[in-house]
């Protein structure tokens, strides 16, 4: 946990500067409103965790956030009845999705990074060609309250963060770490870390899924919606702290990366940086929190443990 | 011997002089006025318990550390180091335990790896093959040749490798950091040999041992290290074994091993293999009982890393039975009660960068264990000191990982333990720990299976010794038999050879 | 069989064959023909492909990788244009600084991933997010004017081969001899394969890697000034469009390059390439849709590294 330290000071002092340019976010409506924009992000790095601890990477969670927005604009078509069906169907494909990647990655060894690759080709291709092209059909009310409404989003954080919580402090959540740092010796020790590995991707997809529901009713259907979302979730997982290449690090943390990342955001819109250069200036930032995340190891690692 | 020592008396001029050496880190004196010398053609010993410096030490020499103090003389010149290659260009050449080299590529490209001879800007392989190939000839080594790639050879092999390279360097002073850990014991003849040559060309070597043995099969003079500081340095022939321990760990060698089990403590049949057999095993016929321990000798390459897993069912037996049933898994085995406490405890034991705690859990939360003794019990039962939990056991002492380790299995209260060279890289004092452990683990019913290599700790721990030759159980010997009466067994020609 | 897959670089060729093969056969028994002029064309797509594809090699074989090249690209391809600005006297300045630009990116990435001891997957990332930044802060569309002189590059062809082919042809034979013959080739495996041994074998491995990823951005750099003599002018979002970096990074691990380095070489690269380009025409002829062939192609990759990773796990166990 004391890696995660610096991830909430700089989150409180992004918090404070946003508080100081802009008073409406100390309001229940404005902090209510960075909630619900805050939600998907951090619910996909919720979800990436589990994989970047484990030592894999996800990057097929950006066309599959797409998908499950395009499948579930063209399937209820503004039939509010088949708001719920779909619903259930959405956290299925997210699932099965993860299922898959986890075991190509596990049972046929490929590495997990060409795996989602793989999977964000085929996943995007796939949906495009089922509806020609371009996203068809369109959001029932229904569906669109859950992203819309900042009651129901943060509803579905707040049970995301502690279900994530829970899965990290239960056997899982431990024997998916050691998997992590050392994969060998959980083996020996009688994990199953195959399994722990595929049930970590399992929860990735899922987390796309919910991040695609609240996503469709926030943002709306567009064919871009889930454009370059795995890049984001990374970004926001390592910015807490959580080491590529796994076995370091705390969810919260990443989650708290997420809230990082969208504030940092909030406060470039706030100060008039425009839309554009905003990616210039969270590029240097990334590399930024990294380099001094990552300069502090070296030191620790020249302790004398094999004088 | 006769020409080495005449060479050795017209060229006895030191070429390495270290002198006040000390270094921190993160304010921890890890070494203070630690002073060494060697001289053409010498075989200079280095020992200590784990923790002494010794790595440290010859890591300064290298040039991987700067020394906060003292100097470094080579050649009668005052050196510093910045990077190890200027330690490589002044002559000096280290093999370290776990090799430095690439798998994926040829041993020419190696041994000339840093520094390829170059024609007309190119790398100019013919002539790297030419001298790796020369290299080999002079060694005797003719069972691979420059092009191999490394990943393809054995361990005895890969260790010629990093010896060709020291050579082709020019090396004035060799360095070598357990060069025996890994070899089979007929290996250890041959780099005997070659340690030889080496002296021979005039080379100093710096040899650095835990195995006593060695020592003075070897060296010329010993230095004695301890906590970082220097304690003596002996010509080997005017000190016994026993005053070298003692230099080493301030005490003597009694009291090292527990009493062995009274017949009447050994109880029940925990585990029988009878016919046991996979592609590194054959016939594997096997009885442990509750309250003893039973050593396993062998050579390495005979099967004994391969008897254990297959108990364990990590590389499971395919032929044979064996009661419990055969585990065809990790899980399995764990569920009929098994547990293995790995030889490489870094690299299938812990996992580093998690807490005390989590790896002391890791088997009971694999396996679903629920009836959990505490933590702090269990670090209490291993005498871990201190008994802090949230420490990452990267941040311990060798000693400490393995009781780690042992508390990881004792969560789930084996019935059977087997261990695989549970000393391995520990020091005197925490291995005196151990031995008292396993003896009381015992004497509570576990029965134990233990691999070693160092015959003075199989012969010391055991109640019954099982040697291993070929993958086949060569023979039994009871309590307290000779080394020679092992070594006799493990290295008996087969009817094949 | 075996022996075809047990090395990536042959079993990534055979593959080849055999989609030509299958492709001719399936394009003919669609009415089709598969003619040389076919094969050109597929020569003449993947250059661009190609050349990035082999200076990501570099940097994958190096141990790391570049997520950054498709910005470069689209940056690239604006710099030379606007710099050209229809005038063939500048195309010579153009180059220069397309190229400067893109040594200047390269060096800057290799820095931050060595010195500051940034992860290269965030490192380039964060990169490419400065870049794209910089792209869409001064550019709404394309910009610049390629002169007719230098259009030759993207279109001409000497006798049946295009220029472009012949470029590519050119950029892997350098870095396939660079990788092979000379001392930065050979540190290019060692850092990859075990940055610690190479380390204290006395190879300078920050160089190395600072190095290798300078000489992938100038190939990026070289596939975007390529790009903007086919557009005749510069496009913020040519590079992007073209998914160049993983892509790239796709194509290279085809070719049956380890991802996590030292292992593998351009050829297989140029295989991987191949064998893409390939896929590509042929679904052209036979008028798939192209969503269809970005599924086939995810997988492709998936596949044929599964085959590769079965190997490898054989040999180890």
């Amino acid at each position: 946990m004391k890696r995660a330290i610096p991830i909430f000071v700089v989150l409180a002092g992004l918090l404070v500067a946003i508080a100081v340019a802009n008073p409406f976010f100390l309001e229940p409506a404005g902090f209510l409103a960075f909630l619900k924009r805050v939600a998907p992000l951090a619910i996909l790095a919720a979800g990436q965790y589990f994989v970047i601890v484990s030592g894999e990477f996800d990057l097929s969670v950006g066309s599959l956030v797409t998908v499950e927005v395009v499948v579930a604009a063209r399937l209820i078509d503004g039939d509010e009845a088949m708001t719920w069906p779909v619903l259930i169907l959405l956290v299925v494909i997210g699932l099965l999705v993860g299922l898959v990647n986890g075991l190509v990655t596990t049972k046929l060894r490929v590495p997990s990074f060409i795996t989602t690759l793989g999977a964000m080709l085929i996943l995007s291709g796939a949906v495009f060609l089922w509806t020609g092209g371009a996203p068809r059909g369109a959001l029932s009310q229904g569906f669109r309250v859950f992203g819309r409404e900042g009651v129901w989003a943060v509803a579905i954080l707040v049970v995301v963060v502690i279900a994530a919580v829970l899965l990290m402090r239960a056997d899982f959540g431990r024997t998916l770490v050691a998997a992590g740092d050392n994969e060998k010796a959980a083996r020996l020790s009688g994990v199953r870390v195959d399994r722990v590995r595929v049930f970590a991707f399992v929860l990735s997809g899922l987390s796309a899924a919910v991040a695609g529901i609240l996503l469709g009713g926030f943002a709306g259907v567009s064919a871009q919606v889930g454009q370059s979302l795995e890049f984001q979730a990374i970004t926001a997982v390592v910015l807490g702290g959580v080491v590529l290449g796994g076995g370091r690090g705390h969810v919260v943390a990443a989650i708290a990366g997420a809230f990082t990342l969208e504030a940092l955001f909030t406060l470039l819109n706030l100060h008039g940086i425009s839309g554009a250069l905003e990616y210039a200036v969270q590029g240097v930032i990334i590399i930024a929190a990294v380099a001094v995340g990552g300069l502090r190891l070296p030191s620790l690692r020249l302790s004398p443990s094999k004088v | 011997m006769e020409d080495i020592n005449q060479k050795r008396a017209e060229s006895a001029q030191v070429i390495l002089r270290m002198t006040g050496i000390g270094k921190s880190f993160l304010g921890i004196r890890v070494l203070r006025g630690i002073d060494l010398s060697a001289t053409a053609g010498e075989v200079h010993a280095v020992v200590g318990e784990n923790g002494a410096g010794k790595s440290t030490l010859m890591k300064i020499l290298a040039g991987v550390h700067q020394p906060d103090e003292g100097t470094v003389e080579i050649g009668g010149e005052t050196r510093s180091f910045a990077h190890p290659v200027e330690a490589q260009r002044a002559g000096v050449a280290i093999i370290y335990q776990e090799f430095n080299l690439l798998p994926e590529r040829s041993v020419a490209d190696n041994v000339f790896l840093g520094r390829e001879p170059t024609r007309r800007g190119l790398v100019d392989r013919a002539a790297m093959d030419e001298a790796t190939s020369r290299l080999l000839d002079e060694l005797d080594e003719h069972s691979f040749g420059p092009r191999a790639l490394v990943k393809d050879l054995s361990v005895a092999q890969q260790q010629v490798v990093e010896i060709v390279k020291a050579l082709s360097v020019d090396a004035r002073i060799v360095v070598m950091d357990e060069p025996t850990a890994a070899l089979a014991e007929h290996e250890v003849e041959l780099l005997y040999r070659l340690i030889r040559r080496l002296q021979g060309r005039g080379i100093a070597v710096l040899y650095i041992s835990h195995r006593l043995r060695e020592v003075f099969d070897l060296a010329d003079r010993v230095t004695v290290l301890k906590d970082g500081a220097h304690v003596a340095t002996v010509p080997a022939k005017d000190v016994t074994t026993g005053e070298l321990v003692k230099m080493m760990v301030g005490r003597e060698l009694d009291a090292y091993f527990p009493a062995k089990a009274e017949e009447s403590a050994i109880g029940e049949v925990r585990l029988t293999v009878r016919g046991g057999g996979n592609g590194k095993l054959d016939g594997i016929d096997l009885e442990l009982r509750a309250g003893e321990i039973v050593g396993v000798a062998g050579l390495q390459g005979s099967g004994r890393s391969s008897l254990v897993k297959a108990i364990f069912g990590a590389e499971p037996f395919t032929r044979g039975e064996m009661t419990p049933a055969r585990p065809a898994s990790v899980r399995a085995g764990v569920a009929a009660g098994i547990g293995l406490v790995t030889e490489d405890r870094k690299a299938e034991g812990l996992a580093l960068n998690q807490s005390v705690r989590d790896n002391a859990l890791l088997v009971a939360r694999a396996i679903g264990h629920r009836s959990r003794t505490t933590v702090s019990d269990l670090l209490r039962r291993v005498q871990l000191a201190p008994p802090r939990q949230e420490t990452e056991v990267k941040y311990l002492s060798g000693g400490n990982q393995q009781k780690v380790v042992l508390a990881k299995w004792l969560t789930v209260s084996p019935k059977v333990l087997l261990f695989d060279e549970p000393t391995r890289g520990v020091d005197v004092g925490a291995k005196a720990a151990i031995h008292d452990l396993m003896r009381e683990l015992a004497n509570a019913g576990t029965a134990i299976l233990m691999i070693s290599s160092e015959l003075p700790e199989l012969i010391g721990m055991s109640d019954r010794i099982v040697v291993l030759r070929d993958g086949r159980v060569a023979g039994q010997l009871p309590a307290g038999s000779s080394e020679e009466a092992v070594m006799a067994l493990a290295a008996a020609d087969g009817v094949a050879a | 069989m075996i022996a075809l897959v047990a090395n990536p670089t042959r079993a990534v060729y055979a593959a080849l064959i055999a989609t030509l093969a299958i492709g001719w056969a399936l394009v003919a028994f669609d009415g089709g023909t598969f003619t040389l002029n076919d094969l050109v064309g597929i020569q003449q797509r993947s250059a661009a492909l190609g050349i990035v594809a082999v200076g990501q090699t570099l940097a994958i074989l190096a141990g790391s990788l570049d997520l950054s090249v498709a910005y470069l690209i689209s940056l690239v391809s604006l710099i030379a244009a606007e710099t050209m600005a229809g005038q063939t006297s500048n195309i010579l300045t153009a180059v220069v600084v397309a190229l400067g630009v893109s040594a200047l990116v390269g060096l800057v990435n290799g820095v931050v991933i060595t010195k500051l001891k940034v992860h290269a997957f965030i490192a380039t990332l964060g990169v490419a997010l400065v870049i794209r930044g910089v792209l869409d802060h001064l550019y709404d569309g394309p910009a610049g004017r390629v002169p007719v002189d230098f259009q030759q590059l993207g279109y001409a062809r000497i006798g049946p081969i295009p220029v472009a082919a012949i470029l590519w042809a050119a950029v892997a034979v350098g870095v396939w001899f660079l990788l092979r013959r000379t001392r930065f080739g050979h540190r290019v495996y060692a850092v990859g394969g075990d940055v610690e041994v190479a380390r204290l074998s006395g190879v300078r491995t920050d160089r190395v890697v600072i190095a290798a990823h300078v000489l992938c951005s100038l190939c990026a750099g070289v596939a975007g000034l390529l790009l903007a003599s086919r557009l005749g002018a510069g496009a913020p979002t040519v590079g992007t469009d073209g998914g160049y970096d993983l892509e790239s990074i796709a194509a290279v691990v085809l070719g049956g390059t380890a991802l996590a380095g030292g292992r593998g070489g351009v050829a297989g690269t140029v295989g991987g390439v191949l064998l893409l380009a390939v896929l590509d025409s042929v679904f052209n002829q036979l008028e798939v849709n192209s969503f269809f062939k970005d599924v086939v192609r995810g997988v492709v990759i998936v596949v044929a590294v599964a085959v590769y990773a079965r190997r490898t796990g054989r040999r180890a166990s």
